[in-house]
């Protein structure tokens, strides 16, 4: 016996066409949109001499973190200066900033909602599941079908591909806050509102955090794949090294991704952790010392 | 299932539990009523249903009269903003947020404005001794601090009836006791009903007013510390009470004798020397009008001054020793072993009430096991705090 063919791929194919067709108006005013944010942003970036921004990047550092990852980015980012990758990494920068927002917008409330419902939780897993494992690169084919060639396929398909951590994280956080903390909120009358700002989303910001910070780390990844269908920034650096097989620039362009990656990285982790030793947290300490006993 | 008299054991077959099978009983205003259990008995369940934390499946809790069990969410939240408060097992304070934010939480959520919830919660945190705390956070506090914070948000909240579930369980055994003692020394101040949940016997026998004893979701005895160690139930209850410091949960008045061997303060020694004899004491104990305590006659005094003829009762410089109806008999060890003579129980205008020789001090010491069963006859029916009428909470039969 045979076992007749079944092409799924057409379905999806046919699919994406008709939704082409269809929403045209709508794709080419999310293309826009998306197009004038990440230009702006990087504009913004691109406007002073770099020399200001690598220190205001510094500067933020320290707010948050330490003296020595102040350091780590103050070197850093000359590094990038250095090497001319400077506007490449800052078109970079504003690209995951605004796919790793839209993801983080999408998918803070989409955890919360899965938090509270145990039906919507168990739909909502196979369908992260599949995002997350399909090939990064597939999703760059029916986006650009989307929107043709340029910054708004590398921003979607990013926000796709960046978008499971945080949903999963932000369910995992809210679930894992002590359930009688939940109860004394609700033992006192507290709204679901209430308790979900003042005590669930509050006490569950450490691991929101860390979904917040998986999702800057895969959008960068993916923003640099993105250099496949034209989005520009460090990923068109690195797609043009590998075409014309230029090791010379293929490094500093993967070195400037590295860069870039850590300093985000640590900035992100270290803005959901309760007792560091930044700059801020440290201020934050000294007014509560200072502020008459409530 | 339940209903058809089902244990757990049955409904677990099943592969459901049964938490809570048959709990009937009424909470009196300004009562401390202690529901005792193990862990697994189903008393952090029974007061989860009391503010609709959880819901029951049968049966109907009401508070101050007004059924909380078919609430809708709105109803309810209302009730627990203006009725029943929580404290918590391990506290559930808020680590973000400092001392006096937390005390003053639930009336944040009531939507008090900040001025007056500080105000109050400062007020609160001085009723637990924390006064001056409130900028620190509650991982800056000892366990028994933060507990105190977790009693001053219920206090804050201003409801009158107070839930407390396990709540000083998780504390060393001595800032329990001072935790205890300071639940005692408030509520004398400020009346609250509270509905206690502890699995250590003793806690419940020192707080509770009346204590409901708790196995397999049912409860199976309710009374008074003295009730429960002295007539105990079943043999559960028996068994359970069998190891408890008895010395500490008995008072004077569970074991005290009514007064046989006394003599009005005009008698002469003859009557006195006949009284002896007839119940074979050593000495009596001498009441004036209105049955106050006068003093105390020894049998060698009133045989000499019946020798010599005298006609007033020759009264001892060796004193009755006085006891209040409520001192428990661990404090009455030491003045009946320097004296002689029996304890007389008096209350504050100095009347006589009751006596407590030696040998019904010692056998109420003892577990009462048909032998010597004296300490229970001796027993009053205790009526500390159970005003019937009135009922503020009140739950029946939740499955």
């Amino acid at each position: 016996m045979t076992i007749p063919n079944l092409h799924l791929g057409d379905y999806v194919a046919d699919g994406v066409d008709w939704i082409k067709a269809t929403f045209e108006p709508l794709l080419d005013g999310i293309s826009d949109g998306l197009e004038t944010l990440v230009d702006g942003i990087s504009g913004l970036l691109l406007a002073p001499p770099p020399l200001v921004v690598v220190v205001v990047f510094a500067l933020l550092a320290l707010l948050v973190r330490s003296w020595s990852f102040a350091v780590f980015s103050l070197v850093g980012m000359l590094l990038i200066v250095s090497m001319e990758m400077w506007e490449p990494a800052m078109e970079t920068l504003a690209l995951v900033v605004v796919a790793a927002v839209i993801a983080l917008i999408i998918a803070v409330p989409l955890g919360i909602l899965a938090a509270r419902s145990n039906g919507f939780s168990a739909v909502l897993r196979p369908i992260l599941d599949f995002m997350q494992t399909m090939p990064a690169f597939v999703y760059l084919v029916p986006v650009v079908i989307f929107f043709s060639i340029g910054v708004a396929p590398g921003v979607c398909a990013t926000i796709v591909f960046a978008l499971p951590p945080g949903v999963r994280l932000t369910e995992l956080a809210i679930r894992q806050v002590d359930r009688e903390t939940v109860e004394a909120g609700e033992s006192f009358g507290g709204t679901s509102g209430q308790i979900l700002r003042g005590i669930q989303l509050p006490l569950g910001l450490p691991t929101i955090m860390a979904g917040v910070n998986q999702v800057i780390m895969l959008a960068l990844s993916m923003a640099v794949v993105a250099g496949l269908v034209g989005a520009g920034g460090l990923g068109q650096v690195v797609v043009g090294a590998i075409s014309q097989l230029d090791v010379a620039v293929g490094f500093e362009g993967g070195l400037s991704v590295v860069i870039i990656a850590i300093y985000l990285d640590r900035l992100t982790g270290a803005i959901g952790q309760h007792d560091n030793r930044s700059l801020l947290a440290t201020l934050r300490r000294r007014r509560r010392r200072v502020a008459p006993a409530a | 299932m339940l209903e058809e008299g089902a244990d757990r054991a049955t409904l677990r077959k099943e592969g459901l539990t049964a938490a809570v099978i048959d709990a009937t009983f009424d909470v009196a205003p300004g009562e401390i009523f202690v529901v005792m259990g193990l862990s697994g008995s189903g008393k952090s369940t029974l007061i989860r249903t009391v503010n609709g934390l959880l819901e029951p499946t049968a049966g109907s809790i009401s508070i101050d009269g007004q059924d909380v069990t078919h609430l809708s969410k709105a109803g309810l939240r209302e009730v627990r903003r203006t009725k029943v408060s929580m404290v918590f097992q391990h506290f559930a304070l808020l680590p973000h947020r400092t001392v006096g934010e937390n005390a003053a939480y639930p009336l944040q959520l009531r939507g008090v404005n900040k001025a007056e919830r500080e105000q109050r919660a400062e007020e609160a945190l001085g009723m637990v001794g924390l006064a001056g705390w409130g900028g620190s956070l509650p991982s800056e506090l000892s366990g028994g601090m933060r507990q105190r914070v977790g009693l001053a948000r219920a206090l804050a909240a201003g409801t009158d009836v107070l839930l407390m579930d396990e709540a000083f369980s998780a504390l060393d055994p001595l800032i329990r006791k001072e935790m205890q003692d300071q639940l005692l020394e408030l509520q004398s101040e400020l009346g609250k009903t509270i509905l206690f949940i502890t699995h250590d016997l003793n806690e419940a026998m020192r707080l509770g007013d009346r204590i409901a004893m708790m196995r397999d979701g049912r409860i199976v005895q309710v009374g008074t510390a003295e009730q429960i160690l002295n007539e105990p139930a079943n043999d559960y209850v028996a068994q359970f009470v069998a190891d408890v410091d008895r010395s500490r949960v008995l008072t004077a008045s569970a074991v005290m004798e009514r007064p046989a061997a006394v003599i009005g303060v005009e008698s002469g020694p003859k009557a006195a020397h006949k009284l002896m004899r007839e119940h074979q004491v050593p000495a009596l104990l001498v009441t004036g009008r209105n049955r106050r305590l006068e003093g105390v006659v020894w049998e060698d005094d009133v045989a000499n001054a019946v020798k010599q003829g005298a006609d007033k009762l020759p009264q001892s410089g060796e004193g009755a020793i006085r006891v209040t109806p409520d001192t428990p008999l661990i404090e009455l060890l030491g003045d009946a072993a320097s004296s002689r003579a029996p304890l007389a129980v008096v209350d504050e205008n100095d009347r006589l009430l009751g006596v407590i020789p030696r040998v019904t001090l010692l056998s109420a010491l003892s577990v009462p096991d048909g032998e010597n069963g004296d300490a229970g006859e001796a027993a009053e029916p205790a009526s500390a705090g159970t005003g019937d009428s009135d009922t503020v909470l009140d739950t029946a039969g939740a499955n």
